[in-house]
């Protein structure tokens, strides 16, 4: 390994905190200690949903050793909303929380009261003592039934729905209009999050003399949540200080500002000792922010050869109770990259995000892509299996090439420019990622047994945005050891910062990289910062450090200059030291440089020879990877085992290749847990059922042993001087997506098609089982085969003839072509008095001339649902100039429809089917026989208008299905 | 108010006297009253690992012990199995192999492989990965930890074979 300095941006440098966390000599929040520091501890409402009475304190502030209780009430005047700090979506405003709950509680694990004593099992006893009277109000923990606002968490908004709005780009109509086929399917991915090893804490701290407090334990936006504090303090943010210690990891969950990062400097104040609170892991797992959880109903129109020709869709994001400081993310985000990787020209959005009796969510690495790649990477393998495509072609004939970056791929948030992807080789990264795995290979075992395990292959592509704006300031400052101090506004959470900004700089200003001390995650280092978010540091504080390398050799070339007595530009910097640029010699060390400057107390102490520097942009980086898994899933037991998980990911350029790939088996371990095994579980009542460790599962050594990963450096990014992409999400992000074709592919056979998440075994074994009893859920299957009295050219050409299906199609008011081979029609049935009307649509595809095609009729009835059916149809040569005609209709309803149970369906659609051709018979008076599977027969309930020749079994059951469909409307309407 | 024990053990080779709460974690007890803030509490409830120790020789959850039944016993935590001035072979296998991230388990991670290395048993990946598996890691999915452990069982001697 090279250390030359100049040459260290590359380098799989080791990680100079690593010798301190190996030995204990970590410093976390829990470990300091301030002289005359007490306890606090959180009161949480233990109900989901209900009135405050009152609470009783009186018990809990006798304990000897307690100094303050403290509830929502007592302090209601000094309560303020907690702010939204990024994506805020139209509405969301009006759903924040305040720090303690006053009037009313929303979620089991809401402060309502905060407890002050001389140590931490004081404290608890103390919070044990404290009585809530709480007047219970019915809850809704399901985000679908939220929607209803039936019970208002915040009546006097008049809504559950924290924000509804619609995006989208290009003519959405036009598109499915002309679609040779659409896929349409409901997902859900569940409420999950990052489960941090370590539990949040804060140290506060009050200087009444100097009014100043100091707070440790700041993680992720110290600046930001230094103004919110001291807002919320009444003070000035000068007097106000976050400073960082270790952080036992974060994910995107620590350190956005939390009620108790209000209460615990409030504290601090109040009862003018150093206040420190460390809250459990039950704490944890019911108070820091959830994530994920989201119902998406998506749906992709393709044209005959594959191509994407519109997206929409609705996305509904379950947020909890209130809308935190980066809720919109979630829903904002997601819908962003519903699109990904692929050319799509149009789209169209309902977005939705939802308050319910839960734990209020945030974001959580890759927010909203988890479940966006989910739900697209998902929908392109069913639309896959239904165009007779390999899932890898289709994805192939879509993504967007070079050629045509920068890529606008659209303004899907409201309120954010439009998402540019900035550079990418995406077709390139697919095939080597294809090699990488040999999937073609490997591919073709999908479906088959191995040992009573079903091996399934499934892959994602995904885009990523990093590098999140708006910018970043960086302190560069010469010390008297002829050191430097770098410090920056971002924050560490163990991805290794001091190390990567050390090389920056080590490269940029052409230092021994020993000559380089970094320092984050403090406000004291700076004036103004912005933390580390949206995988923004190589991007952001990389830049910052460039900027601040460039200025300060101007500034060593002048102290330089000035001391040897010769023009600036007979200088050169080089290696450390200044040289003269014709004989290379060393004019002046780094070390002698630094005589005469006074020694300094500590790092945000500001020094003689320094230099600020920022770096602005909005602008994001946008990476690209895929990922691919090998599963076997046990039929018995319902487990599946990850045998082999792979990801590669293009960003640019690396700044420390060992950093970025700890970053991506990391990243890709939480989401292969996150996909099988996390999942926060509430009960009707809001009680978080999945309170511990041992309920909520998050993967241990021995869950995916087998995970690889791979960084790419093809695309630079043309957006910062040092052309990184920020990493670090990118690993999570295709694991529910690869995982669940995985394992869809595996049991494709048993027309198992993974929707919802997490892969569980409890979910797993519901969806083995059905398909056990045969009993699909809403699908229905009919099949038959008929002889007709007529050559295979007739048949064929009455197959394509507009004119004999109108006539055909029983109770047919109009139908319209709109498209080649696409016909908008209305029927409508009579059943009994009841009449009902139906549109639907019929499309025509897979055409083989006089052989076979496939017809795909799709009904709308409104509010009571939906029906889709798809008729396959065969013909071939019979005897006596005869054609034997083989069909297989399958179909699915949704909506209130599919609450008449999938046996009815079946029976209604066998019986009409077996009618038709019964009046067929007669009609033609001809002993046109059934030959096999022909469904038993019933008296006909309507007349029909029958055409002269053959009827053509295909007619009748796409008739059967839209009368079938249209008598259901009629029952579960009365239902 | 609560009755106090007195309690003697040995801790990282050092004898110790304190009068402690019947209640008091040896958790608690390691980390305040002996200011040994290397072993970590991640759950309180024995199953993450960050807060195992050795007691005379075996990992036990020091969030799942009360000090008072430390009592007599001799005490190992993560600073007992760092050498004055440097670091062991096996920490520094760990920095070498990038098996750490946030740090937040590491010593729970080191300690729980010193026990399963010192049972001086022949061990392969398998084997090692099985070992590790009651200490819960979020940041670096494990891969590297195994590795780690590996090359430090390879180094004493104990490794089975060498196909990992």
């Amino acid at each position: 390994m090279r250390m030359n300095s100049n040459e260290m941006i590359g380098q799989a440098a080791p990680r100079r905190e690593a010798p301190r966390f190996v030995s204990g000599r970590g410093h976390y929040v829990d470990d300091l200690r301030r002289p005359g520091m007490v306890c606090a501890r959180v009161v949480r409402s233990p109900v989901a949903h209900g009135l405050i009475r009152g609470i009783d304190t009186a018990g809990a502030a006798a304990l000897p050793g307690v100094l303050a209780v403290v509830t929502g009430a007592d302090i209601e005047s000094r309560l303020k909303d907690i702010p939204q700090r990024t994506c805020p979506l139209p509405g969301m405003e009006h759903f924040l929380q305040r720090p303690l709950a006053v009037g009313r509680v929303r979620y089991v694990g809401e402060p309502i009261a905060v407890v002050v004593a001389e140590d931490a099992y004081l404290a608890e006893d103390a919070a044990e003592r404290v009585l809530p009277d709480i007047e219970p109000l019915p809850a809704v923990v399901d985000a679908r039934t939220a929607l209803r606002d039936e019970v208002l968490l915040h009546p006097e908004q008049g809504s559950n729905s924290a924000t509804s709005y619609r995006v989208g780009f290009g003519d959405i109509g036009q598109a499915f209009a002309q679609a040779h086929l659409v896929v349409e399917e409901r997902f859900y991915v569940h409420r999950h999050s990052a489960a941090p090893l370590e539990c949040r804490g804060l140290v506060a701290e009050w200087d009444a003399a100097s009014e100043h407090m100091t707070v440790w334990g700041a993680a992720k936006v110290p600046f930001a949540n230094r103004r919110i504090l001291a807002d919320m303090l009444s003070l000035p943010p000068d007097r106000v200080d976050m400073v960082g210690c270790d952080v036992g990891g974060s994910f995107g969950v620590r350190g956005d500002f939390y009620p108790e990062d209000f209460l615990v400097p409030y504290l601090a104040r109040h009862v003018g000792r150093p206040v420190k609170w460390i809250e459990d892991r039950r704490e944890s797992l019911m108070a820091l922010n959830h994530s994920r959880e989201t119902y998406c109903d998506l749906a992709l129109a393709f044209d005959r050869d594959g191509v994407m020709l519109g997206m929409r869709g609705t996305m509904v994001a379950d947020n909890g109770a209130y809308v935190r400081t980066n809720t919109g993310v979630m829903a904002g985000k997601g819908t962003q990259f519903l699109p990904g990787p692929y050319r799509i020209g149009a789209t169209s959005f309902e977005v939705r995000s939802v308050c319910t009796n839960k734990t209020p969510s945030g974001t959580y690495r890759g927010p909203g892509r988890y479940e966006s790649t989910f739900f697209r990477e998902r929908l392109i393998d069913i639309a896959a299996a239904r165009l007779g495509m390999d899932p890898v072609a289709l994805r192939s004939a879509n993504l967007i090439l070079p050629g045509q970056m920068p890529y606008d791929a659209g303004a899907l948030v409201p309120g954010m420019g439009p998402a540019i992807y900035d550079s990418g080789q995406y077709p390139r990264v697919f095939d080597h990622a294809l090699q990488a795995f040999d999937w073609a290979r490997r591919s073709r075992r999908s479906g088959t047994l191995d040992n009573g395990r079903y091996i399934g292959l499934g892959l994602a592509c995904f885009v990523e945005s990093t590098g999140g704006g708006p910018g970043e300031h960086a302190r560069l400052t010469l010390r008297h050891d002829g050191c430097f101090d770098l410090a920056l506004g971002t924050s560490g959470a163990g991805q290794g910062h001091e190390t990567s900004m050390a090389q920056v700089l080590a490269e940029c200003l052409d230092v021994p990289m020993r000559a380089v001390r970094v320092h984050i995650g403090s406000t004291t280092l700076l004036d103004a910062g912005f933390g580390a978010y949206h995988s923004r540091s190589a991007v952001m504080s990389g830049a910052a450090t460039h900027e601040a390398a460039r200025l300060m050799r101007s500034r060593l070339i002048a102290r330089g200059a000035q001391r040897l007595g010769r023009r600036e530009d007979s200088l050169q910097w080089r290696d450390g030291c200044l040289a003269d640029p014709g004989s290379g010699a060393v004019l002046l060390t780094l070390a002698q440089l630094a005589e005469g400057i006074a020694p300094h107390d500590g790092p945000a102490e500001r020094g003689e020879i320094e230099v600020q520097a920022s770096f602005m942009s909005d602008r994001l980086t946008y990476t690209f990877g895929v990922q691919m898994a090998e599963v076997a899933v046990d039929p018995g037991t319902a487990q599946v085992e990850v045998l082999d998980y792979y990801c590669v990911e293009d960003l640019g350029r690396v700044i420390n290749p060992e950093i970025v790939h700890g970053q991506t088996i990391g990243a890709a371990v939480q989401g292969l847990g996150g996909t099988v095994l996390d999942e926060f579980v509430y009960d009707d009542g809001g009680q978080l059922l999945t309170g511990t460790f041992a309920d909520y599962l998050v993967p241990t050594s021995t869950d995916f042993p087998v995970v690889r990963g791979e960084t790419l450096e093809l695309a630079r990014s043309p957006g910062n001087p040092l052309g990184v992409k920020g990493a670090g999400e990118g690993g999570i992000i295709g694991t529910g997506a690869a995982v669940a074709n995985a394992v869809s592919s595996a049991l494709a056979a048993a027309g198992i098609s993974v929707t919802a998440l997490p892969i569980s075994m409890k979910n797993l074994a519901a969806l083995l089982e059905q398909a056990r009893a045969g009993e699909k859920g809403e699908d229905m299957k009919v099949q038959g085969d008929y002889l007709l009295n007529a050559s295979r050219d007739r048949v064929w050409a009455a197959l394509l003839d507009p004119e004999v299906l109108k006539a055909s199609v029983p109770g047919c008011q109009s139908m319209v072509e709109t498209a080649p081979h696409t016909y908008e029609m209305v029927t409508r049935s009579s059943i009994g008095p009841v009449g009902v009307r139906m549109a639907s649509t019929m499309r025509m595809l897979d055409i083989v001339d006089r052989a076979s095609y496939r017809l795909v009729v799709q009904g709308n009835a409104g509010p009571a649902g939906f029906a889709k059916g798809e008729i396959r149809i065969r013909i071939g040569d019979a005897e006596a100039n005869g054609t034997r005609l083989d069909y297989e209709a399958t179909g699915e309803i949704g909506g209130r429809l599919a609450q008449v149970g999938a046996r009815l369906v079946e029976g209604v659609v066998a019986k009409m089917t077996a009618q038709f051709f019964r009046n067929f018979q007669q009609q033609l008076g001809e002993p046109a026989a059934a030959a096999t599977g022909s469904p038993a027969g019933a008296p006909a309930r309507q007349a029909s208008i029958w055409p002269t020749w053959p009827m053509v079994p295909w007619l009748i059951a796409a008739a059967s299905l839209g009368a079938a469909v249209a008598l259901l409307i009629t029952c579960a309407m009365r239902g | 108010m609560a009755e106090m024990h007195s309690i003697d053990l040995v801790v990282n080779g050092r004898a110790v006297s304190r009068n402690v709460p019947a209640r008091l974690t040896l958790a608690d007890f390691l980390r305040q009253d002996l200011g040994l803030t290397g072993t970590h509490v991640g759950c309180e409830h024995g199953v993450c690992g960050a807060c195992t120790v050795l007691m005379d020789g075996d990992s036990v959850r020091a969030c799942l012990m009360f000090a008072v039944q430390a009592h007599g016993r001799e005490i190992t935590t993560i600073e007992g199995l760092t050498p004055a001035g440097g670091l062991s072979p096996l920490q520094q296998s760990f920095c070498d192999h990038h098996a750490l991230q946030c740090g937040f388990c590491t010593p729970g991670m080191i300690v729980t492989a010193e026990a399963f290395l010192t049972r001086g048993e022949r061990i392969d990946a398998a084997s090692a990965r099985e070992a590790m598996s009651g200490n819960i890691c979020r940041c670096t999915g494990y891969v590297p930890i195994v590795h780690a452990v590996m090359e430090e069982g390879r180094r004493r001697g104990l490794a089975r074979n060498e196909d990992e």
